[in-house]
């Protein structure tokens, strides 16, 4: 859907301060998306991964360095309205139904009725919430909710899906279920997404790419690629390749050479019990 | 498209839920007409004199018997306690508006407000019958214009500020304008907020006008009423004005709750009454 060949996102030396604290949220990031990839931010709480994804999405300003976007400043991109988000609390308006709620960024953009109201039945396939489209948000489940807020960013096609822990707050189930229905929309739409996780199995079995990140101050440790076919299934989760690339990833977390947060422990202890959940099943 | 349906019950049709709402109303109501009847019971049984506490029967009937005089002067605090309703939540809008959009207003002004507050504004009733011509109901507006400013302004600005960061981030990720983050979203998430604190208002200004009559008024005014009355020991009469006074606050209050319910149709059911 963008142009190939130049990246969708490039950041060049992006360094954020913040002020309050005199704290270094990230240093020297350099960082290239192309078009149509599916990227994870990973890394123990304090890394800066959701600043990074702030400042891709204009949301916070960098005390140094670059971001562009489809060649834009990222403000203008964010002007263009390049940028969908969701984040881990789905972010409804109450007052809203989930058909006002969806087309809450289309108002905004100043679609017609008419094309809303399409766009709209399109958006609640997409998400399989037809039926839907007149209830209140507290009418519906948690994992139902995250999935209008899906919907809602990406009705108007932006070139960018901005994802923080946007699962981080649903049960394991409900959490796999929709990072297949995820990749099934991701297929279908063609999307470059930055998708920011605690879960180092999540971030494996969803990414084309794995940026694992360090903090203190935010740094990238190392990217992984993965090479996993790229039709994931549930057997994704017990195939070989997989554990070796969430061992990679777990690695790169450890190198760190540092007492590891209560986050982080947390993180390595979901990512082998992913393994052993896949050898018991 | 529609047909499938997972939440049981908040949508029931409007004859149900009339229907539910009745059933809720019958043990206060069964209360009420025990409290009413024990009242009667316990003068009958135990001689209580009629000045020390008047049968309800007999003040229900004073409602009829000096109608012409209580339900004219009910209008007129009526109007006075209307007058003072609206100009002081107005103003307290206004102002919460205005601190919510500038943040060193609200430095500047919250301290002195929350200090103000903790005046007893009734003590001013005099002083205000002094300023404005007690004859008038000017005097009575301001004193229960005063009263719902306070209330108003603090629940209206805290709506406003109870807006997530999160919801603002998604605003601004749509190049959203400030003015249109207000329309959309700290307004709509303010009004339960400006709802609740114009019912307690509605109730303060009754307060406020009936309080600044008895500081002087023109005689067709309830407070000016219940006064002369208690004075001249016809405790009847007296009480059927303070029933007068009850009833019209209870229409302000149940205004404000249908246009409450008119205005915020999305929420959910649950809603102190």
């Amino acid at each position: 859907m963008s142009e190939s060949g130049r990246p969708v996102v490039q950041i060049e030396g992006v360094t954020k301060v913040f002020a309050q604290g005199n704290v270094t949220a990230l240093q020297d990031i350099d960082l290239e998306l192309q078009p149509g990839e599916f990227v994870s931010l990973i890394g123990p709480s304090g890394c800066g991964k959701s600043t990074l994804l702030r400042v891709i999405g204009d949301l916070v300003q960098p005390t140094a360095g670059t971001v562009t976007v489809n060649g834009k400043s990222a403000g203008q991109a964010r002007a263009d309205r390049d940028y969908g988000i969701v984040f881990q609390d789905s972010v409804l308006f109450d007052w809203r139904t989930v058909a006002k709620n969806i087309a809450l960024p289309l108002e905004l953009l100043g679609w017609d009725r008419e094309r809303r109201r399409r766009r709209i039945d399109e958006m609640l396939a997409l998400v399989e919430l037809t039926g839907f489209a007149d209830h209140h948000p507290w009418q519906l489940s948690g994992g139902m909710q995250q999935r209008v807020s899906i919907a809602r960013a990406l009705a108007f096609e932006p070139a960018l899906l901005l994802m923080d822990e946007p699962f981080g707050a649903l049960d394991e189930m409900t959490r796999e279920r929709l990072n297949l229905e995820l990749l099934a929309i991701w297929r279908q739409l063609g999307s470059t997404i930055v998708f920011v996780t605690h879960s180092i199995s999540e971030a494996v079995f969803l990414s084309t790419r794995v940026v694992v990140m360090s903090p203190r101050p935010g740094r990238i440790a190392g990217v992984v690629d993965i090479d996993l076919p790229a039709e994931r299934t549930v057997e994704t989760h017990e195939d070989p390749r997989f554990f070796e690339l969430v061992t990679e990833v777990r690695e790169l977390l450890r190198r760190r050479g540092e007492h590891l947060l209560p986050e982080e422990e947390q993180a390595l202890t979901d990512a082998a019990r992913a393994g052993a959940g896949g050898a018991g099943e | 498209m529609s047909g499938v349906v997972v939440t049981p019950g908040l949508r029931a049709g409007f004859g149900r839920r009339a229907g539910r709402q009745a059933i809720e109303w019958i043990p206060a109501a069964v209360v009420f007409c025990l409290g009413i009847a024990v009242w009667e019971g316990a003068i009958w049984a135990f001689h209580i004199k009629q000045f020390l506490l008047p049968k309800p029967s007999d003040i229900v009937s004073s409602l009829w018997s000096d109608g012409g005089t209580l339900w004219p002067a009910g209008w007129t605090t009526f109007k006075e306690a209307l007058g003072g309703f609206a100009g002081g939540s107005a103003a307290g809008i206004v102002v919460a508006t205005a601190i919510g959009r500038f943040r060193a207003l609200g430095g500047v002004l919250m301290p002195l407000a929350i200090a103000a507050n903790a005046v007893p504004i009734i003590a001013f009733a005099p002083i205000f019958n002094a300023w404005f011509d007690p004859l008038a109901p000017g005097s009575k507006m301001a004193i229960a214009g005063v009263l719902c400013f306070f209330p108003v302004l603090v629940n209206t600005l805290r709506g406003l500020q109870s807006v997530s960061p999160r919801q603002i981030e998604l605003m601004r990720s749509y190049a959203a304008g400030e003015l249109t983050i207000w329309r959309r979203v700290r307004v709509p998430t303010a009004l339960p907020y400006v709802f609740t604190s114009l019912k307690v208002a509605s109730v303060l200004a009754m307060i406020g006008a009936i309080v600044g009559e008895y500081f002087g008024g023109s005689f067709n005014a309830l407070g000016v009423l219940i006064r002369s009355d208690a004075q001249i020991l016809d405790f009847q009469t007296a009480w059927a004005g303070i029933l007068v006074a009850s009833l019209l606050g209870l229409a302000l209050y149940a205004a404000v709750v249908v246009a409450e319910r008119l205005t915020i149709r999305w929420a959910p059911a649950s809603r102190d009454p």
